[in-house]
């Protein structure tokens, strides 16, 4: 008897999270999935009309469209890939005795809470610009020819930019993890004349596995909707260069008023997102569950 | 001896530790620096570090200018509203989740965290759209909703991983001693749940005042909050570098403040529980 009215009254408390929440997901997913089977022109209104999957296909015969996968791809895996492997390094580093360690953490973090917008613009102007930039000056003081780092490597130095701002989110969160190791069975390990690289490899890296999912799950999450550091920095170019899938429809829907096209876009974006968190959702339940 | 070897040890430690801790910090205070530079000095060869003459005047342009405080205003009504608006809604979810559980509880919290893999931009045509029939588009309470929305799913997990620490046991005797439920939720729950909840409301507001999808695609000047007016200095006139750090040092500042106070559940909030 007491159950039931718990029951009921947990659902009815459970209620506006879930109806917002699933209104949220069904109703612009569901106006987007109609939009791209529409011809729709913002600069035309009133000219809708069926299209069937010809925005598909205008979007997938579409160059710019697999420089864009690419790109995307690039982007995930090349700031994973800088930040996992310097996160665990640095999460090492963080972890031994030192001197002043709280205010080297608060150094180390602070990019993370740097809004994406100023992160892009610093970076691009004060350090990365060819006249006045700060590698600039640096090039010049060896007698090197500056490098105009955006215009030539548009790619590459976005995702230097961005991983500069993941590397705090996952040393932070490698650290926390490390902290809960054993420091009995770090011992025990080094008595046992374990060297310092098969403690690593035996100990600490399994110790890690659960945190290095969870970084990888989340920072996959997030960079694969990367937005402002393209758009203050590169705004996709030089041509289609730095343009990753999320700027390609935010281009093509906001700047080309080209409804249907860039509803297909978006749904291809979504669709991709599912297989990759597909894939990192069995990773992690394994890694969860263990 | 052996105490010898363990203090030169942690004297390396500290060392390359400081020296990368600086590497890492150093745009942020470049930028800190270059906002009390003049134009001249922000772009003079060779850079000097410290030795310039410092001035206000960048910081005192950036507001006669543009009118800083209305977007630095603009920031803190959406992020702390929107943060406002997700608790009342998630308390009462997270709740029910974490004190009557029952088999589903998992299922409905591994949904809601699936909704977060959604690209933003899979629903920017319709949102975009909405808000403009709405008369939503560039204001406050259109961005208010939308990051609720959006935080919504991370708010309910952390509010869920911290009620989840609140020992049942407690709740029986208290029921034993003949509490009533208003009683048991004024003395007792509320106490022991107020740190979880503070922690969320700090992490929620340092991620709405970050957010930069929706906020820049959403709003064009009149609620448009901080990460959108440093955006409109991407394309500038004339000599900039020492204004854009200005605006960046203000746009910054609030939020590594609060960031540093609250280091640990930025770890915890943003695992969903996974690390804490």
């Amino acid at each position: 008897m007491a159950t039931l009215h718990t029951r009921s009254a947990a659902r009815a408390m459970m209620a506006p999270s879930v109806l917002l929440l699933l209104a949220w997901m069904v109703v612009p997913l569901a106006m987007t999935i109609y939009f791209s089977f529409l011809r729709y022109n913002l600069l035309m209104p009133g000219m809708e009309e069926w299209a069937g999957f010809s925005n598909y296909r205008y979007f997938l015969t579409d160059p710019a469209f697999f420089q864009a996968l690419f790109n995307t791809l690039a982007i995930v895996l090349g700031v994973l890939l800088i930040t996992v492997i310097g996160g665990i390094a640095l999460a090492i580093l963080l972890d031994q005795p030192m001197f002043g360690q709280g205010i080297v953490r608060i150094l180390v973090i602070a990019p993370f809470l740097i809004m994406p917008t100023v992160a892009a613009l610093v970076w691009k102007n004060m350090f990365m610009n060819p006249v006045n930039g700060l590698f600039a000056h640096l090039a010049k003081a060896v007698g090197l020819q500056p490098y105009d780092f955006l215009n030539n490597s548009p790619l590459m130095s976005i995702i230097v930019i961005v991983a500069w701002q993941w590397l705090p989110f996952a040393t932070l969160i490698l650290l926390t993890a490390l902290q809960s190791l054993d420091e009995e069975q770090k011992e025990a390990a080094q008595m046992d004349g374990a060297g310092a690289w098969s403690r690593f490899i035996y100990l600490t890296l399994p110790h890690l596995s659960r945190a290095i999912t969870v970084v990888i799950l989340i920072q996959t999450i997030f960079l694969l909707s990367v937005f402002a550091e393209i758009l203050v920095t590169t705004n996709g170019g030089p041509g289609t260069q730095s343009t990753n899938l999320t700027f390609l429809v935010y281009a093509q829907a906001l700047l080309q008023f080209d409804v249907g096209g860039a509803s297909a876009g978006g749904i291809i974006a979504v669709i991709l997102a599912n297989i990759v968190a597909f894939f990192l959702m069995r990773m992690i339940g394994k890694t969860l569950e263990a | 001896m052996a105490r010898n070897v363990s203090t030169q040890r942690k004297i390396v430690v500290t060392v390359a530790a400081w020296a990368i801790g600086i590497l890492i910090f150093f745009p942020i205070l470049w930028t800190f620096l270059t906002s009390f530079k003049t134009e001249a000095q922000a772009i003079a060869s060779p850079p000097s570090l410290f030795f310039f003459d410092w001035t206000m005047e960048n910081y005192h342009e950036v507001q006669a200018r543009s009118d800083y405080f209305k977007h630095f205003m603009n920031s803190v009504v959406i992020s702390i509203g929107s943060t406002l608006l997700g608790l009342i809604i998630a308390i009462p979810s997270a709740w029910a989740m974490a004190f009557s559980p029952t088999p589903k509880t998992k299922d409905v919290l591994m949904w809601m965290l699936s909704t977060k893999m959604m690209p933003p931009v899979g629903v920017l045509v319709p949102m975009y759209l909405i808000f403009r029939n709405t008369g939503l588009l560039d204001t406050r309470l259109g961005l208010v909703i939308v990051l609720t929305l959006i935080n919504l799913p991370i708010i309910i997990w952390m509010l869920y991983t911290y009620f989840k620490e609140i020992p049942g046991e407690i709740l029986e005797a208290a029921r034993m001693d003949g509490a009533s439920l208003a009683k048991e939720i004024i003395y007792v729950l509320t106490p022991m749940a107020i740190p979880g909840i503070a922690s969320t409301l700090l992490l929620n507001i340092i991620l709405a005042w970050n957010e930069a999808f929706w906020t820049l695609n959403l709003t064009a000047s009149k609620a448009a909050p901080l990460t959108a007016f440093i955006a409109s200095y991407s394309s500038p006139e004339g000599l900039f570098y020492a204004k854009l750090s200005a605006a960046s040092t203000m746009a910054i500042a609030p939020i590594l403040i609060l960031g540093w106070f609250s280091q640990k559940q930025l770890v915890r909030g943003l695992t969903f529980g996974a690390v804490k």
